[in-house]
């Protein structure tokens, strides 16, 4: 189960939809206790992808993506000045489902959220969550609650 | 010299939930090596079978990716960190991995793979896109065809009909050989007799405000193709709700409209009609008739819009109404453009979830009360009257003089339903009356207004001239 709140869920899908054609992504730091995750803050970061050799070929950012390791560093020094974590990373799909594609898989982690967020033309739709299996596998969906204000 | 190693939350379970883990260490592969011997199973989370640092794993010291330093040899200072950082990446498979071509697709969709818009790549997302189709009807029929045979990986079809003859003047997925099956059925063999290397998903049941979300949530784009408002609103919420595409199409008579909806800054069908009409003002194709034509324009249009979505190809019909006249034979193109008010995709919007469509669209079956109540005749009592002779009481057909011609019950009298509120005299001289339609829909509504306006021996005759052709009469035809 990961737990965002309203105004954080609403921050990182403007991120993406801005991101659009392209992929989009960012991280979120928070509290995690066991399966248990609060999102405290979405924190966007540009994407990083670049093309490489053995990867580069008919790809680009509209359909791949990739955080800085930089800036998963300086997230983390910044999380752990408040007492938080690292507890997960989400990225857009441009034109396509929530779902984790082979490529997700292959370099994503366990324990963390991975949380996609489909941009139809531009138009964030609803977000889904997954987490990947220790064996690396494959991902299982987890509940993601986004948590209304209150008045 | 003592060393910090920061642990990125992954890998944490691997070494009994810490943050950091102290080690002596004088480089970095002397800090790993005491890291695994304190942590065995984190080993494999870091290094490849061949022994090498794996490529997804990067090594900080300070600000300092160890890799343009010196590796594995980079010496630590002490009371230095050493920050674990996982490489995090990502992408869609749209095209080399997992989505690949035999050569009997490659002949199948060479005129597309030589299109400059399209081409390979194009084909491929085509092949890996999940379009739904709300209704298997008019619209769906040759919306479905098309999108088979342009390599639509997977058609999702969505309805709870069976195919009637009446259906075959234009639903043309259907055919005389499927009569009597499954809509979902009799499209789905259609649709792999076109193209054997698609997927068809069938759900036999209507739409409704409980299963649309998960349903609608496992496609990339929706087809209304739909009959009626209720179903209509549903499908644009949810997708709106979703971010999905809605391409929609609908037709009446001779004309025919399209668009697409649910694109960021577009409109949505709400802010092109916040509400629905009065129920009854607007027939169905069943009530208005359609020409058998006009839905393979419509549905033509609608798998355009998606082929064209999916591949990125061109203009989409976004924040344009597409209208079109069969009669004229125009195409007229009307500015849509968004309702910041939109109750659903506008600045604040009021629905926030599915809402029970029916009662939206004044369609709720109408409660039991006493003042709702519809007397009834069935046929047979009907024809017992009629054939020992109604006297004073007149059987009154409100259908239209179209449907008068095609088939009548003997005895009646011809009063379309607008025309009936010019004759209260007349009918209040009868001693009884006899209200009859086509299938007893229109006719019990009449009777409603009779009894509201002082009438009170009228009856609806129960299932109309069509119940009348099945158990009376089995000679006439029915439509």
């Amino acid at each position: 189960m990961i737990a965002i709140s309203q105004v954080e869920y609403d921050k990182l899908r403007a991120h993406l939809e801005a991101g659009y054609p392209n992929e989009a992504c960012g991280l979120f730091i928070g509290e995690i206790d066991g399966a248990n995750k609060r999102v405290v803050e979405a924190v966007p970061v540009a994407n990083a992808w670049a093309p490489l050799e053995g990867d580069g070929a008919g790809h680009d950012l509209r359909d791949r993506f990739s955080i800085d390791p930089r800036d998963i560093l300086k997230a983390d020094r910044d999380a752990s000045k408040r007492g938080l974590d690292i507890i997960g990373f989400f990225h857009s799909h441009p034109d396509w489902p929530a779902t984790p594609s082979e490529t997700d898989r292959m370099w994503a982690w366990p324990v963390v959220s991975f949380m996609i967020v489909p941009v139809e033309q531009g138009r964030a739709g609803m977000a889904r969550s997954w987490v990947l299996r220790d064996g690396r596998d494959a991902f299982d969906e987890e509940t993601l609650i986004v948590e209304q204000e209150e008045q | 010299m003592s060393v910090s190693i920061r642990i990125p939350t992954p890998l944490r379970p691997h070494v009994a939930g810490a943050r950091q883990v102290a080690v002596e260490a004088v480089d970095v592969r002397a800090a790993l090596a005491a890291l695994t011997a304190q942590h065995a199973g984190i080993a494999p989370h870091l290094f490849a079978e061949n022994g090498e640092l794996r490529a997804f794993v990067n090594l900080y010291l300070g600000d300092d990716d160890v890799r343009y330093l010196k590796g594995l040899d980079t010496p630590l200072p002490n009371g230095a960190t050493l920050s674990i950082v996982p490489s995090v990446a990502g992408g869609l498979d749209l095209d080399t991995s997992h989505i690949k071509f035999t050569n009997e697709e490659m002949r199948r969709y060479s005129r597309h793979l030589i299109l400059p818009d399209i081409g390979v790549a194009g084909q491929k997302r085509l092949k890996a896109a999940r379009v739904l189709l709300v209704g298997t009807g008019g619209l769906g029929s040759p919306a479905a065809l098309y999108l088979a045979a342009a390599g639509v990986g997977t058609i999702g079809l969505i309805d709870f009909d069976t195919v009637d003859e009446s259906n075959l003047q234009r639903q043309i997925i259907h055919g005389t050989s499927t009569l009597g099956q499954l809509k979902v059925d009799s499209a789905k063999a259609r649709i792999h007799d076109i193209n054997p290397f698609i997927d068809v998903e069938t759900y036999n049941e209507p739409l409704t405000s409980e299963k649309a979300l998960d349903l609608i949530r496992e496609y990339d784009i929706v087809i209304d193709g739909t009959d009626n408002f209720q179903t209509r609103y549903l499908v644009n919420d949810a997708c709106v709700l979703l971010g999905k595409i809605n391409v929609y199409g609908s037709i009446y008579r001779f004309d025919g409209q399209a668009s697409v909806f649910g694109a960021k800054d577009g409109p949505c069908y709400r802010c092109l009609y916040s509400e629905p009409p009065p129920p009854g003002l607007v027939p169905s194709c069943a009530e208005g008739g359609v020409l058998g034509v006009l839905p393979g324009v419509i549905g033509v249009i609608q798998a355009t819009e998606a082929v064209k979505i999916i591949t990125g190809a061109g203009e989409p019909l976004i924040g344009r109404l597409l209208v079109y006249d069969a009669l004229e034979m125009s195409f007229r193109t009307l500015k849509l453009r968004k309702n910041p008010d939109c109750l659903i995709c506008g600045e604040h919007p009021k629905i926030t979830a599915l809402i029970d469509y029916d009662e939206f669209c004044g369609v709720k079956p109408v409660a039991d009360t006493p003042a709702n109540v519809v007397p009834e005749i069935t046929v047979t009592e009907l024809a017992a009257r009629l054939k020992a002779g109604l006297g004073g009481a007149r059987l009154i057909d409100v259908r239209e003089p179209n449907e008068w011609d095609i088939v009548r019950i003997p005895g009646a009298t011809l009063m379309p339903r607008a025309t009936v509120p010019d004759h209260l005299d007349e009918l209040a001289q009868a001693s009884e009356l006899f209200i009859q339609c086509r299938s007893g829909v229109r006719s019990a509504d009449i009777v409603r207004f009779l009894r509201t306006v002082g009438f009170s021996n009228v009856k609806n005759v129960k299932g109309g001239v069509l119940a009348w052709a099945r158990e009376v009469d089995r000679s006439l035809p029915t439509y």
